[in-house]
């Protein structure tokens, strides 16, 4: 088992005759994910990658049984494909889009909790059950099959932590790069709740950042819930300069709120073993699942 | 996409908002004229720069002669204006807003900004107008007044009347009062905005209700869909490399310390910059090239870092994904061949196609130092930097 994706999951691709849909779509399929058709606009009736491609997602869906969607679509497009994606019944929505507008996400969150379809990103690199199920622009090759679950907001320093899990021989169940924009669909907190229950995730790490308040909110949910499994936490930017946004709409320390000390405080009172070192990632996670 | 006070003024005109009549001066000279063109005895001079604490810092006088108008455009002008956001070098001046005096009955605190855990626009008020708002959050919270705004219904009458009503706006004022804070609600969503800040919104002993100040900030990632904002966008008030970085399509921030970054990703970047800290050396920059940079990035990225003087080594980290190493290694051979390099750089080059990336660095003949992970390429440029 592994949480939101397994080897059954049947996946389109939004945008597949695109670049970035095309690359990342042949890469899942060889990966074997059930990438089992496309989405472009204007585009139905054509074959892609061997798959067919349909004008809109409720199509796809009736032909293909899809529970999953994958959006490599331009900014501008984005809000329109998501609430085409969530008016289909869509389960699982991984948008890798960079650069929506915020308010155009306001409107897709209001859809989105009018609805049953749970969304990750935008602006993230997808989620991983390794062996069985990829999603998004994730680097298949790093990942190994194994029980620590791992949640990210970013996504390079999310590679670097699962190449270090791998280095100190420490495979994963499901990784989730949830993205790191203000508004956005999964939180840490919606996928702690789902690892909880997972019978093959043993530990969980949560990569953080500075900016926003999604580890005060994880933090609370842990201390609230006494949760059964240890949780290991990174908080990358504890010496960011205030009021300067460090590259993701969301990492932003702004009036004295979102700074890393507190998130770290909040998280080590929650029982999270916290990680100092960057570089320390695996050891550490290996010491604590060891014991 | 910040702007200016009188150019989100004058976008809250089109909207309807009232505003104290003005006229923008580049010089002290042109002062007179304006206090002529305004009439009236008392006037207020203001600066106009992106930081805010201008009050603080000196950059707003009242004046009641035109000799004190003059003289204070010119203090204000003479130096850069610093105020508790700008730093101590501060900020050059280059434009002054002349107002008309206001009779001030009382003043009202009024912005939206989005809330991140309810994920909707929250209207905050508080009759403690004039006060920074985070400082009424953290001392007398009770004051503060939130409504959170359905996007699919908007701001409605009710609610904006009873936030005028909370702020003691006076009974026969309040339906003003709403229509302000309506329109306030209007301008921020039909221009992408990501915060608008009415600080204060006064009411009048003539029976009047104003924006006596306003702040603007847009949605960088809307600005597309705003042909109408991009005239207000002032280089000024962004540095060179600022500049560049963002016509090159980086995130770059200058620091105080001399070890260079470039990084794929924020994250990645933000640990890169703790690492160093850790083993007890300081950053020079933030910079992150993207997911998806490409070789004429990774040049200008170089170019930019290189132009400050403080750089005593540069750390290239890596770990590409939607990013190959070996675009990224083909980019860093380009950029040596147009740039001298006069300071060590470790290359730390990790993910898709790293083997063919370390081949095209060693293959290039170039004295860089390669390092294996993070954390030697960590140790690497600290020893560097030390001359060990």
């Amino acid at each position: 088992m592994s949480i939101l994706v397994d080897s059954n999951t049947r996946v389109l691709c939004q945008g597949i005759t695109g670049y970035r849909g095309s690359f990342f779509s042949h890469r899942a399929i060889e990966y074997g994910t059930k990438i089992v058709g496309g989405v472009v606009p204007g585009r139905g009736g054509q074959k892609h990658l061997t798959l067919p491609v349909f004008d809109t997602v409720s199509e796809a869906r009736e032909a293909t049984d899809a529970t999953a969607s994958v959006l490599f679509v331009p900014p501008h497009a984005a809000k329109d494909a998501v609430i085409e994606a969530i008016d289909a019944g869509v389960e699982l929505i991984v948008c890798i889009t960079e650069g929506i507008p915020m308010l155009d996400m306001l409107r897709i969150r209001e859809r989105l909790s009018e609805s049953d379809s749970k969304m990750i990103g935008p602006n993230c690199p997808g989620i991983i059950a390794p062996g069985k199920c990829n999603i998004g622009i994730i680097p298949t090759s790093i990942y190994q099959p194994g029980r620590i679950g791992v949640i990210s907001r970013s996504g390079t320093l999310f590679y670097e932590a699962v190449a270090q899990l791998c280095t100190d021989g420490l495979g994963q169940s499901t990784c989730v790069g949830i993205g790191a924009d203000v508004i956005q669909g999964m939180a840490f907190t919606d996928c702690l709740e789902l690892f909880r229950d997972d019978i093959e995730t043993d530990a969980v790490l949560v990569i953080g950042e500075i900016g926003g308040a999604a580890e005060e909110d994880a933090a609370q949910y842990l201390a609230s819930e006494n949760f059964p499994k240890p949780v290991l936490g990174y908080i990358a930017g504890r010496h960011a300069p205030p009021d300067r946004r460090m590259g993701h709409s969301g990492a932003i320390i702004s009036a004295g709120l979102g700074g890393a000390e507190r998130k770290v405080e909040m998280l080590r009172d929650a029982g999270v073993t916290l990680i100092e070192s960057p570089v320390e990632i695996g050891r550490t996670v290996r010491r604590v699942v060891r014991r | 996409m910040k702007v200016h006070e009188y150019q989100a003024k004058e976008i809250l005109r089109n909207y309807g908002v009232v505003t104290p009549r003005n006229v923008v001066c580049r010089n002290s000279d042109e002062v007179p004229d304006a206090l002529a063109q305004l009439g009236g005895s008392v006037w207020v001079v203001k600066a106009q720069i992106h930081a805010g604490g201008r009050g603080k810092g000196g950059g707003v006088r009242v004046v009641r002669s035109e000799q004190d108008a003059v003289q204070a455009a010119g203090e204000i002008m003479q130096q850069p204006l610093v105020t508790p956001q700008t730093g101590s070098k501060g900020q050059p001046v280059r434009r002054l807003l002349v107002e008309e005096g206001i009779p001030i009955q009382s003043e009202i605190y009024a912005g939206l900004v989005v809330d991140r855990t309810t994920q909707r626009v929250v209207l905050m008020v508080s009759p403690e107008g004039g006060m920074e708002i985070e400082e009424v959050a953290a001392e007398t919270p009770e004051k503060i007044h939130k409504t959170f705004i359905d996007p699919k219904v908007g701001l409605t009458g009710a609610d904006a009347e009873s936030a005028a009503r909370f702020c003691g706006v006076p009974e026969e004022l309040v339906e003003s009062a709403a229509k302000l804070l309506k329109s306030l609600y209007s301008a921020f969503w039909d221009s992408d905005a990501s915060l608008a800040e009415i600080n204060p919104l006064v009411v009048t002993t003539d029976g009047r209700v104003l924006a006596l100040d306003a702040k603007m900030t847009f949605d960088d990632s809307a600005i597309y869909r705003h042909p109408e904002l991009a005239g207000y966008r002032d280089l000024d008030e962004e540095s060179t490399e600022e500049i560049e970085a963002t016509d090159a399509g980086l995130s770059y921030i200058p620091l105080d310390g001399n070890i260079g970054c470039l990084v794929n990703g924020a994250g990645l970047a933000m640990a890169t910059m703790d690492i160093i800290k850790l083993y007890g050396e300081e950053p020079a920059n933030f910079l992150d090239v993207g997911g998806g940079a490409t070789a004429e990035q990774v040049i200008a990225a170089f170019k930019i870092m290189l132009g400050n003087d403080r750089i005593r080594a540069v750390l290239v980290n890596i770990f590409g994904g939607i990013m190959r190493c070996d675009v990224i290694a083909e980019g860093l051979v380009s950029a040596f061949s147009q740039i001298e390099l006069k300071v060590p750089v470790v290359v730390r080059l990790e993910g898709t196609n790293v083997e063919r990336g370390k081949q095209i660095l060693s293959d290039s003949g170039l004295t860089l130092i390669l390092a294996d992970t993070m954390d030697d390429a960590a140790r690497k440029v600290v020893q560097a930097v030390r001359g060990e």
